[in-house]
């Protein structure tokens, strides 16, 4: 091994990374400070220690220098760590006697003054050699990989990513676990799509029959995820079923028992169709929908609730299906990755009450319209006014909720798209004027602003400006009747009121309202917007900060289809390598007993999550199961006679560490 | 007796006499108690907060000390300038160390301590809330069935601070007028302006803004606009007449206070409620009808 008895022989490596560190950071002060620290023998600068004539510096330097400790100032770990190992290990040095020490998220990025962030950059690389003199070698350790993948969220996302990993037929299976009683997302929800204005169900159906029956697939719908434990390669998870109250095995969809409900005529709103249609106490949420199996609604089904009911739907089954007597079920999974693509919800147009959402009438959201238009919607594809009217000219607002402080900052990405698209189709279905209301026209993509020319040469009509306010408040007898817009046409250099019948709030796209639940259950970050967080933004879109776990479609943030479904057969590959892999490297940081200070007490054994310590019963100590151990560190902070360590976390490495920072 | 401290501004006293009376009586009738903030002064309305900020905020913030000397009792502020300049001063107070400063030291030197704990309320607000729709309705005697109301909040009480009412869609005004037996109108112009102050700065604004709202009142079929502000009451009252002769449309409808649609209901004396001070006053069906 690479001496740890050796006195250190310690090269340390100050990154200018471009400006990023440099511009804050005197780093030749860094440097010559650095020389002058105990074990150091060598300190050097480069513009970017990652790069590879920065690698091949370091290299050089610990096989000629006989370096046997290896610290380097540069970015947080989370970049570079694996990169500075790989360059130790290369160079013949044991990959743990290296230590990364972060000087741009920790120092450059977060501080302004030069002084302040050199005097801070130089505390942390003195911490840094103090802990790298006595950190020991270790062996990295390696564990199989389970083939089986997870899958959360069976919107185009989860279902492109599920038919990509199934179709490799690379030995792994999937389970796709869907909350709603079908799968198909929000865009089983649209008519057409932008900008070929292709069918949607056209495009989206085939793909959902294909995962109800790929062989690979195990469909979870109408199942949320519960619990999840390990870690890449080898997680558990828990997910659980939520009662149908309906046999899925049996029921074949012929609807039989949805006639016979003693509920004559629906009258119960349809989450699938926004509440925007009726469904009985016992449905099925849409007609393509996939499992094609009907549930009943607990809350509204007269057995459930008061337990009295001549129960016509069971009489009407021929399968015996239904199964009044269902209790939620939980199901264990035993998976290697996890695929994240759990979508967005819309905006909530109360949000911005000068619009009237919820209080005027015909003022409608974006996705509302596309049940309007959508043939198997409320109004059979044709958008009708709230008496049954078609309108004659229709207002569509852009940017609602986004682009603005006083809600979402962000740009949703594709509201500008899919209201030209809405603008296209209600022409189409009504005749009527249509008016876009927008800030910024934002049409980048294929084929995307030569859809715009088309719709300008169609004759929907676009005014630019932020809308004020809509309002019934009339000013003339025109207006009087209609919904008024209110807006400054910035291009004109005017206040324009222009009366509509029916109003379209182009709503933008928020993180689903459970994001933080699931983000703690899965150990993954979240952005400022509240969208799940990547690890890198530009070169690792699907990964995140817990390996084997990756991040597809709009709950990493607003896209549009083409975008997710690239987006999820990205992560589909990123799982499908790690499945070929076979095995992960696990840290050796697990925990050790000295047994000459053990006492016995067992403290540690009862706290261990792993159940990875041992008592010896001879020798009245502990000992740690090094398969078992996931080096969480537990033991090591309970142990009450300072007998329990964690290598490569070590007391004194800590210790040393603080010393060196203060 | 629920008690509350009474700041009339210079509306009440003056041209908004009609409102002092019948908020008045009405308080009387249910057994509220309004007592008067002795030595009130200006609540540094309009002209004082365009001109001098920083006095205008120490005029409004020397009523508050003054409430403050009746520890727990709510301040009651009719006039929608008032409500307004009193909330305003409190906010910006509490929320600027700086002004806090020149307005403790202000008031230090005549002896007036300032804390902010004075609560400012309107009137409309204190009835609905404190004396609740129940109570409301149990006094009427003489229900104003027939008469069509058009409800109008105007700008003050609900914007930007609020406090009495839904920002963009108030409603409670137009809860009143239903708990009286009056129907109101459907009036999509209840927060819009009155025109303010620019009917005398820049009439031909103001009055537009005032002919609008009298032309959808009109145009709603109302026979009466019912106002909570003494300026709206002016502005729409008594430009009427002038604006039958520049635009040729019959604007003509009486614009009272909600108080004094309370007092009516609660069969109170026309003149204890200032209803002989109006231009114009609606026609309500006879008791004996109502009873018929």
């Amino acid at each position: 091994m690479n001496g740890t008895r050796e006195a250190p022989r310690i090269g340390v490596y100050v990154c200018d990374c471009g400006f990023n560190i440099l511009g804050t950071v005197d780093v030749p002060g860094v440097v010559r400070y650095a020389a002058t620290l105990e074990g150091v023998i060598v300190a050097k600068e480069y513009k970017y220690m990652c790069s590879d004539p920065g690698q091949a510096l370091i290299g050089k330097d610990i096989r000629e220098q006989r370096l046997n400790r290896l610290v380097v100032a540069s970015c947080t770990p989370t970049l570079h760590e694996r990169t500075f190992r790989r360059v130790a290990s290369e160079a013949g040095l044991n990959p743990f006697l290296f230590n990364a020490v972060n000087i741009r998220e920790g120092v450059s990025w977060v501080t302004d003054d030069k002084g302040e962030a050199t005097g801070k950059a130089k505390a942390l690389v003195r911490a840094g050699v103090r802990r790298v003199a006595l950190q020991e070698a270790l062996e990295p350790r390696s564990e199989p990989v389970n083939p089986n993948v997870l899958v959360l969220g069976g919107g185009i996302a989860g279902m492109h990513a599920a038919l990509s990993l199934a179709n490799a037929n690379s030995g792994a299976k999937v389970h796709l676990v869907e909350r709603e009683p079908s799968i198909g997302g929000n865009m089983a929800r649209f008519d057409k799509t932008f900008p070929t204005l292709d069918c949607a169900s056209c495009i989206l159906t085939p793909k959902m029959t294909e995962v109800k029956i790929h062989p690979n697939i195990t469909l979870h719908s109408y199942a949320e995820l519960v619990g999840v434990e390990g870690y890449v390669g080898n997680f558990d998870v828990t997910i659980e079923h939520k009662p149908r109250y309906v046999n899925e095995d049996l029921c074949i969809g012929c609807l039989k028992c949805v006639e016979a409900c003693v509920y004559k005529d629906p009258r119960f709103p349809n989450a699938f169709d926004l509440g925007l249609a009726k469904r009985k106490p016992i449905y099925i949420p849409f007609p393509q929908a996939v499992p094609t199996k009907v549930l009943i609604h607990a809350e509204d089904c007269l057995h459930l609730k008061f337990g009295k009911c001549k129960d016509t739907c069971a009489e009407a089954c021929e399968k015996d299906a239904i199964d009044f007597g269902q209790k939620p079920e939980r199901v264990s999974l035993k998976v290697g990755s996890i695929i994240v693509s759990t979508g967005y919800k819309t905006f909530d147009a109360r949000r911005k009450p000068q619009y009237g959402y919820g209080v005027l009438p015909n003022v409608i959201t974006a996705l509302e319209a596309e049940r309007f238009l959508a043939p198997t919607g409320p109004t059979n594809g044709i958008p009708t006014l709230g008496d049954g009217r078609l309108p004659k000219k229709v207002g569509i607002i852009h940017c609602v909720g986004s682009r603005d402080r006083n809600t979402n900052a962000y740009c949703s990405k594709v509201c500008c798209m899919y209201s030209l698209k809405l603008a296209h189709l209600i022409r189409e279905r009504t005749g009527a004027e249509v008016y876009n209301f927008y800030i910024d026209m934002r049409t980048p993509g294929k084929g995307y602003e030569e859809f715009y020319d088309q719709l300008l040469s169609e004759g929907v009509k676009v005014i630019r400006g932020r809308v004020a306010e809509v309002t019934r408040a009339a000013l003339t007898e025109a207006e009087r009747g209609h919904l008024i817009i209110r807006v400054e046409d910035t291009l004109a250099g005017m206040v324009r009121r222009v009366p509509v019948d029916l109003v379209v709030l182009s709503v933008g796209l928020e993180p689903q309202a459970d994001t933080q639940e699931l983000r703690r259950m899965l150990n993954l970050s979240c952005g400022r917007e509240g969208f799940l967080q990547e690890l890198h933004p530009k070169l690792a879109p699907v990964s995140t900060a817990t390996d084997g776990i990756y991040i597809a479609g709009a709950c990493q943030g607003p896209k549009d289809i083409p975008e997710t479904v690239a987006q999820a057969g990205s992560a589909a590959s990123e799982a499908l390598a790690l499945v070929h892999r076979g095995k992960v490297e696990i840290q050796p940081y697990t925990a050790v007993v000295d047994e000459e200070l053990c006492s016995g007490c067992r403290v540690c054994v009862g706290m261990c999550p792993y159940d990875a310590i041992a008592y010896d019963e001879e020798k009245k100590v502990v000992h740690v199961l090094d398969v078992k151990c996931k080096g969480c560190g537990v033991c090591a902070a309970a142990c009450p006679s300072g007998a329990m360590d964690q290598k490569h976390f070590r007391s004194e490495l800590v210790l040393a560490e603080m010393a060196g920072v203060i | 007796m629920t008690e509350y401290l009474y700041f009339p501004g210079c509306s009440l006293k003056g041209a908004g006499a009609p409102y002092e009376k019948s908020l008045l009586a009405v308080f009387r009738a249910l057994g509220l108690g309004l007592k008067e903030i002795p030595d009130w002064n200006c609540c540094g309305a309009t002209a004082y907060l365009s001109v001098d900020a920083e006095m205008g905020v120490v005029l409004a913030a020397r009523n508050l000390a003054l409430a403050e000397r009746e520890d727990g009792k709510d301040v009651v502020a009719p006039c929608s300038g008032c409500y307004l300049a009193l909330t305003k001063a409190k906010s910006t107070i509490a929320e600027y160390p700086d002004v806090r400063a020149k307005v403790t030291d202000a008031l230090g030197r005549a002896g007036l301590p300032y804390t902010g704990r004075a609560v400012v309320r309107h009137p409309l607000e204190v009835l609905m809330t404190d004396a609740g729709p129940e109570r409301l309705r149990g006094r009427v005697t003489r229900p104003l069935k027939g008469l069509r109301v058009a409800p109008y909040n105007g700008c003050a009480i609900l914007r930007p601070y609020g406090g009495v009412d839904d920002t963009h869609t108030p409603h409670v005004l137009e809860d009143l007028v239903r708990l009286v037996g009056a129907t109101p109108v459907d009036y999509p112009h209840k927060a819009r302006c009155c025109g303010g102050m620019l009917t005398s700065g820049v009439q031909t604004v103001g009055l537009r803004l005032v002919e609008i709202l009298l032309d959808a009142a009109k145009a709603a079929a109302a026979n009466a606009i019912v106002t909570t502000c003494p300026l709206c009451q002016y502005n729409l009252e008594v430009y009427q007449n002038r604006l039958r002769k520049a635009t040729g449309k019959d604007l003509g409808i009486p614009v009272i206070y909600f108080t004094q649609m309370l007092g009516l209901a609660y069969g109170l004396d026309d003149r204890a409620l200032g209803m002989d001070q109006l231009l114009r006053v609606p026609v309500l069906a006879a008791p004996a009808e109502v009873r018929a």
